[in-house]
């Protein structure tokens, strides 16, 4: 049975599943939000209603044709869509942190400005240019601002790096030398629960300085 | 999240109608999504509809001419705190607006949407409690914990507004342009918001069927000085425990017309008449700008847990006034 196949068996609701077990609060963090590939086909209702549909998304310069719900978001597909092929998207490195747009863990570039991938709807993505990290490298080039996240040692943990670097480079496109009061603003929508906050900042401003 | 269908909007006509047919919140709009998603997916909300605004053609500009400003529902909070003319000439909404969030809900988070936001109170925003705003019969930050929530205007709702452009815009004197199946109609936006006494369960006067669709603010006159002072709980971005909006006309050191909008003191947007009182007409100094901070908090009524608010909302208008005596 291929994924694609066990994903569209499974025709429980999550939120009975989780009301059912009685532990949604602790579960809501481990379950995936919305799996793809429904068992509803895209169909168009009326009113020109959608409930799914299959769509095309430019990431990373690379266009995916990808079937989603209406209520799938652009971190969901990031990370554990699948493409009309039966391809993986397979894009992990956004983060699914918070899922409530507070954290940056999910950070992404649409159009050269950051979103958080976990408050944008897939549907709302269409037509749009997505900047993931996995864009951000040219190959085994490195983007300076992950260069010298290395040079300053700018993580402990790592987990949030993603979004930091994402919302690093955004900053540094818009404004090439940012005084430390602009980076922390350009930054502020971003987390780290390790604290590494001075590392990251230095980081920013000697990547400034090879953009 | 539950399951929801989603139609682009083609027309304003087609959104009111859509709207009219429906009850409340089974047809619900999106624009940025960065508050509906949210309560999506804590299924405060439960739409079986959403409809994308974002397919509206050209209700994202913001213009700025001799009349003033106008900015279409859809204009980015980022749009309008980079709008040059804006950080010159309404200065107290381009510091309001940098002031909401972060960058990435800046990025995407609306006009409309901002002021038409729902609260943050954590009883509201939990999906196992039905409080008072959702059609219970309580409001548990009475006897709950009522750290951020209102000292001005509460009864029976304590929830404050979250909004930051608001308070601004209000101060600016600004109006709002809405539609409905009927038409347009414009009114101003400290009228569109209403105190929970009115009604307990919506913060504005929105009829079901009706949209936000534009936001007016007329020319800012000489000599005007404006700003926004949001106090937060930490440097971070968040929302504010209380803020001030303030826009002074002076000559010299002397207030000849002040206006005065806090937010995060009450269920709406608070003109506070009694601070431009105490301010206007008046050579502003130490005693004038204490006395109109104590003049504006004279009738707060606060929970168990926020008295801090009423001397943190006093220093701000205060210190509000300074700046515009300086």
């Amino acid at each position: 049975m291929s994924d694609k196949e066990k994903k569209q068996g499974t025709n429980i609701s999550r939120r009975n599943f989780l009301k059912g077990v009685g532990t949604g609060t602790v579960a809501a963090t481990v379950v995936p939000s919305v799996l793809i590939g429904s068992e509803q086909a895209a169909e168009a209702q009326e009113g020109g209603a959608i409930s799914s549909a299959t769509i095309q998304l430019n990431i990373n310069e690379k266009s995916y044709e990808v079937e989603v719900e209406a209520r799938t978001t652009l971190l969901t597909v990031l990370r554990d869509g699948m493409d009309t092929s039966g391809n993986n998207v397979d894009l992990t490195g956004a983060k699914l942190i918070c899922d409530r747009g507070e954290c940056g863990g999910c950070t992404v570039m649409v159009d050269g400005q950051t979103v958080y991938a976990c408050m944008m709807l897939a549907m709302d993505a269409q037509g749009k240019k997505i900047t993931t990290i996995e864009g951000l490298a040219n190959g085994d080039d490195l983007h300076p601002v992950q260069d010298a996240f290395i040079q300053h040692d700018a993580l402990m943990c790592g987990f949030c790096t993603p979004g930091f670097v994402v919302s690093s480079a955004a900053l540094l496109n818009e404004n090439k030398t940012p005084s430390l009061d602009e980076i922390k603003d350009g930054l502020s929508g971003n987390t780290c629960r390790c604290g590494t906050y001075p590392f990251i900042f230095d980081a920013v401003k000697t990547a400034s300085r090879k953009m | 999240m539950e399951k929801f269908s989603y139609i682009n909007a083609t027309s304003l006509e087609q959104v009111t109608s859509l709207l009219s047919e429906s009850a409340w919140g089974e047809v619900m709009l999106i624009a940025g999504g960065t508050d509906l998603l949210a309560e999506l997916k804590e299924y405060i909300e439960t739409p079986k509809t959403l409809v994308n605004l974002k397919t509206l053609p050209g209700m994202d500009s913001i213009t700025a001419d001799a009349s003033g400003l106008k900015i279409g529902a859809l204009a980015t909070v980022a749009d309008i705190a980079r709008h040059s003319t804006i950080q010159h000439h309404y200065t107290v909404l381009a510091q309001a607006a940098a002031s909401v969030a972060t960058p990435q809900i800046r990025n995407v988070g609306t006009i409309g949407g901002n002021l038409c936001q729902r609260p943050r109170c954590w009883y509201y925003r939990d999906e196992t409690i039905n409080c008072l705003k959702k059609g219970g019969d309580t409001c548990y930050a009475v006897d709950g914990l009522s750290k951020y929530h209102a000292i001005l205007g509460g009864d029976p709702v304590y929830i404050v507004h979250p909004s930051d452009l608001a308070p601004a815009l209000i101060a600016l004197g600004a109006s709002v342009k809405i539609v409905g199946p009927e038409g347009e109609k414009t009114m101003s936006l400290e009228e569109f918001f209403t105190l929970p006494a009115t009604n307990p369960f919506r913060e504005n006067v929105l009829e079901p069927n009706e949209i936000v669709v534009e936001v007016t603010v007329p020319a800012a006159k000489a000599n005007t000085k404006s700003f926004y002072l949001k106090a937060r709980e930490k440097g971070a971005p968040d929302f504010a425990l209380s803020s001030v909006a303030g826009v002074f006309e002076m000559d010299g050191q002397t207030c000849k017309t002040a206006s005065i909008v806090l937010g995060g003191v009450a269920p709406a947007p608070w003109r506070s008449k009694e601070a431009e009182a105490a301010l206007t007409g008046k050579m502003i100094d130490e005693s004038v700008s204490t006395q109109a901070g104590a003049d504006a908090v004279k009738d707060a009524q606060p929970l168990n847990d926020n008295a801090y608010k009423v001397t943190l909302t006093q220093n701000l208008i205060s210190r509000a006034a300074m700046m515009a005596a300086s």
